[in-house]
């Protein structure tokens, strides 16, 4: 069951080869989780004691994220390079991370959980420091690992109380089972505690203080990486975990997630908007992301579950592509967008595609998302106005996003000081193309993707 | 049944071809011809569907194209007397945009040109959509290449008025997406010709027999009335409207107040009146009431505007709250004559854009007080506008009259209060249209006009055509009549009268 891991954990062995290696790793694994996907069955047999378990739906889902880590791969590799010396390393944690966020997607215990959740922390602390001579990188990653040490230990404290309320004392995540016994009062303070600590890797609010700094601080590839691929991972996690162990009282726990989306979805897109940095403003709109992703939390039927897979392919290619624009700015504030519709015609009009994307304009992947999560709520519990709050915020985002299109399009580019960017070459151009194009073709035909998840 | 290419398929596709090909020509003046017998092909194939009527073309018509989708919404357009009324309008008025436009100098040029068609193929496609989430598709979709035509070419202040604009639309949009998905899960299971099967669908059919409570329907009447006063744009949802046809360039200006705002009043015919009817019933009225106020207030504004774009702005916003009032009067006679009034409102009010438009880029000058005398040097530009300014006022031989009278005598069946205190509109119509041709075109020149010439053959040939359209209707109302016969009862029946 473990090979997933066992792929990834292969790939340390090339931490000095150039990124090159890691884009055809990166594919091998791909490939590997496709091929498990076709046969439904795993590729090798390593008893664990059925402690990862995998579905077609976690399969898919994990696809999605590893064709995502290639397209980032694709578009941003010069730049992982351009960080710092140990560019080896970089891809190597990066890999970690991806063997943390396998864990996330096929975990059956508690146990993985938790091991998951640390494998993919732990490289991030260091990938957020990674640019040494940068001292708001160092800043952020001190901050990130200390609230992250926190919120990994809320997370095992919830693990034991709920280890101990359960019956029978185990640690496998289908035997809490908490319906047919009444709950107890350690399920419920184990299962809050939990909500926290996955709120906190998914920079929900009130939890999210963290994020806008360590996003801001970390090199913008990482930035990337973090916001996208880790984020869903943890949407996923938080996923897998509530609907196995305590879908039988979903009724209860809804009601903190109603709180926390509100938050989330408030704090991300108020204060985004004042945002004078777009890496920041990406920031923070990352975080009203999250807000959305929530309500697939809070309905948790299957339309919500396909919803949050597109929503993870939407948000993050249309992210990926943004911070890899960024990445190769010197400045970036919005003013620096200025005229880049005239100097750089297809950098221009693949951002505002990814930005229509992430705004929910139909046609673009992003509207398909949405329409999904909102669908699910709706379905689930009649709860409209929780849905008119949603689409609410949707249209205040529009504000913020539109600023960008706005500034590349409507405004003369600076003339006396010109934004330079580095190394727009053909190639990152074609794989913006890609992006761009792949995000259309998921908001025309959904089921492309959706598909996978119910092959077996 | 989709063995061939049909109408509504061509009047979505043609424009979408046009656009995207002027986008990769070079050439400014490639581009233009391309838009422009682009758009005489797309007038030729909704002419055509105008005599196709027979119901045995209606199947093929009504193209649906299913593809494998789990949430049951297809590829279903089609066409029936109100769309055809509406698509031939857009089909007739995109050429003689460009007819108007030929001379003028544009910035990328071919980009002005390939957003103004694909803003085509949006409109187009709201117009002919008969699958809820195509139509929302369709209905966001209009909005994108408008936002960018307003915001890139026009006034100063031009990208902070669009700005207002689509932030109004997007969240009124943003609403009425919510009531479709609420109508959505309480339609029937649908069963596709392949057997499978899905729980719910967005079809038209479907969306009309979702067998929705009176409790709920009084909300969601609201939700999706909000997105559509918004786009017409009814008092108190108007702001956005002065600003932006003040600010957006004049090809953008004709294409929002000629065919853009039809698309709010299209919706509450299409969509509001079959969905909700019992909602419908209840709070008839009060819209009729708050069309009145937006009629009332817009022409006491427009009598005091000196901005000439502005004023036009105004009394667009009295004519479509007339248009609204007399939809939910809710008889034939009212909604046959709203119907006609929606074209010669899109025709005439084209023409008027049209010469404010040439005078604008001639002179530089957009207030009364600056303008005087353009009849000394412009004789024939005045001639024209004379006509359209009747048109306007709806005097009789013009086309709005017929279409006025049929509202009133409606609107009268309804209450006779309606009528009579929107009549006061027509009588403040007529104060602002006499004194904005009195002022600007009559009296001495001054510095301004003096140096200003007539109009050239492209201009003439245009503002020609729309005279002509304006007698013509005036005189021989029934073809659009007719078109409006066809859907009338459907649209009463399924409010149960």
């Amino acid at each position: 069951m473990g090979i997933l891991m066992m792929f990834t954990g292969a790939f340390v062995k090339n931490r000095a080869v150039p990124r090159y290696l890691a884009i055809a790793g990166a594919i091998l694994l791909f490939l590997a989780n496709a091929i498990e996907l076709k046969q439904g069955q795993p590729l090798f047999h390593i008893n664990i004691y059925d402690m990862l378990k995998t579905s077609s739906y976690s399969l898919g889902f994990l696809a999605v994220m590893i064709g995502c880590l290639i397209l980032l791969f694709l578009l941003s590799g010069e730049d992982i390079e351009r960080v710092g010396h140990d560019v080896g390393e970089y891809f190597a944690l990066i890999f970690f991370v991806m063997c943390g966020v396998a864990i996330c997607a096929t975990f059956n215990t508690l146990l993985f959980l938790f091991l998951g959740i640390e494998i993919l922390s732990i490289p991030l602390y260091i990938l957020t420091g990674s640019n040494k001579r940068n001292l708001l990188s160092i800043e952020a990653a001190l901050k990130y690992f200390l609230m992250g040490s926190f919120s990994t230990g809320l997370l095992l404290m919830g693990i034991a109380m709920v280890y101990g309320g359960t019956p029978n004392a185990s640690f496998y995540i289908a035997s809490i089972d908490v319906g047919n016994t009444a709950t107890s009062p350690f399920i419920i303070i184990g299962l809050i505690l939990m909500l926290v600590a996955i709120s906190f890797k998914v920079s929900a609010a009130p939890f999210h203080f963290w994020a806008p700094d360590v996003y801001d601080g970390a090199p913008t590839v990482f930035t990337s990486f973090m916001s996208t691929i880790v984020k869903v991972a943890g949407f996923l996690a938080f996923i897998r975990l509530f609907e196995n162990s305590f879908g039988a009282i979903h009724k209860d726990w809804q009601k903190l997630i109603v709180v926390i989306t509100i938050a989330t979805l408030f704090i991300g897109n108020i204060t985004a908007i004042f945002q004078q940095s777009v890496k920041r403003m990406l920031a923070y709109s990352s975080i009203a992301q999250a807000g959305f992703m929530m309500l697939a939390l809070f309905a948790l039927n299957d339309r919500a579950k396909e919803g949050m897979v597109l929503y993870a392919a939407a948000y993050s290619i249309a992210a990926i592509g943004l911070f890899g624009i960024v990445s190769r700015m010197n400045e970036f504030t919005i003013s620096d967008f200025n005229g880049l519709g005239k100097t750089h015609p297809v950098v221009a009009f693949t951002a505002t595609i990814f930005l229509l994307s992430l705004t929910g304009i139909p046609l673009t992947a992003g509207f398909q998302s949405k329409l999904y999560m909102l669908t699910s709520v709706v379905e689930n519990s009649n709860q409209v106005w929780l849905v008119i709050v949603a689409v609410i915020f949707s249209a205040i985002s529009a504000y913020y996003y539109f600023r960008v299109i706005q500034a590349m399009y409507f405004k003369e580019p600076n003339t006396e000081d010109p934004v330079e960017l580095w190394n727009i070459n053909g190639w990152f151009k074609s794989v913006l193309i890609l992006l761009a194009i792949l995000t259309i073709i998921i908001g025309i035909y959904p089921e492309w993707i959706l598909g996978w998840l119910y092959y077996w | 049944m989709g063995e061939f290419i049909t109408f509504p398929e061509l009047l979505i596709w043609l424009p979408l071809i046009a656009g995207l090909l002027s986008f990769m020509l070079k050439k400014e003046g490639a581009a233009w011809t391309v838009s422009f017998v682009f758009s005489l092909a797309i007038l030729a194939v909704s002419a055509a569907s105008l005599f196709y009527t027979d119901p045995k073309f209606l199947a093929y018509n009504n193209v649906n194209y299913y593809y494998p989708n789990n949430i049951g919404n297809t590829f279903f357009v089609g066409l029936d007397g109100t769309s055809r009324i509406l698509t031939f309008l857009t089909a007739l008025v995109y050429p003689l945009i460009f007819l108007s436009i030929k001379k003028d100098e544009y910035k990328n040029a071919s980009s002005f040109y390939g957003l103004l068609m694909l803003s085509q193929c949006g409109i187009m496609g709201v117009f002919v959509a008969l699958d809820a989430l195509l139509f929302y598709i369709f209905w966001e979709v209009a909005l994108i290449p408008i936002y960018f035509l307003c915001s890139k070419w026009g006034g100063e202040r031009r990208v902070q008025a669009t700005f207002k604009f689509f932030v109004y639309t997007f969240a009124g949009s943003l609403l009425m997406l919510v009531g479709i998905i609420y109508v959505y899960l309480h339609t029937p299971p649908k069963v596709f010709e392949n057997g499978t099967q899905t729980l719910h669908s967005f079809s038209y059919a479907a969306f009309s027999n979702a067998g929705l409570s009176a409790g709920d329907q009084s909300w969601l009447f609201w939700l999706f009335f909000v997105a559509f006063a918004i786009k017409m744009p009814v008092f108190p949802l108007h702001t956005w409207q002065p600003d932006v046809y003040d600010q957006a360039n004049g090809p953008a200006t004709m294409v929002l107040s000629g065919v853009m705002v039809k698309m709010g009043l299209f919706g509450v015919l299409r969509w509001l009146l079959p969905l909700f009817p019992e909602a419908v019933g209840k709070y008839n009225h009060l819209v009729i009431v708050i069309a009145i106020i937006g009629i009332l207030y817009a022409s006491l504004i427009a009598i005091r505007q000196d901005n000439l774009k502005r004023l036009v702005a105004y009394s667009s916003i009295a004519h479509i709250g007339l248009m609204c009032a007399s939809i939910f009067a809710l008889n034939i006679t009212s909604m046959e004559g709203m119907m006609l009034q929606m074209f010669n409102h899109g025709v005439n009010v084209i023409g008027l854009w049209i010469v404010l438009d040439i005078i604008e880029k001639k002179t530089g000058a957009k207030k009364i007080s600056d303008l005087t005398g353009i009849a000394h040097k412009a004789p024939v530009l005045t001639i024209f506008l004379f006509v359209i300014a009747m048109a306007n006022i709806a005097l009789p031989l013009t086309n709005a009259f017929p279409g006025e009278l049929l509202m009133f005598t409606g609107l009268f069946e309804a209450n006779p209060w309606f009528a009579a205190i929107s009549g006061l509109g027509i009588v403040f119509v007529a104060i602002y249209i006499l004194n904005l041709v009195q002022k600007v075109f009559y009296g001495e020149t001054n510095t301004l006009t003096a140096a200003i010439n007539d109009i050239g053959f492209s201009q003439k040939l245009s503002l020609a055509i729309i005279v002509v359209v304006i007698f013509a209707i005036g005189i021989y109302p029934q073809p659009i009549l007719n078109l409006a016969k066809e859907s009338v009862p459907v649209i009463l029946g399924k409010l149960g009268m």
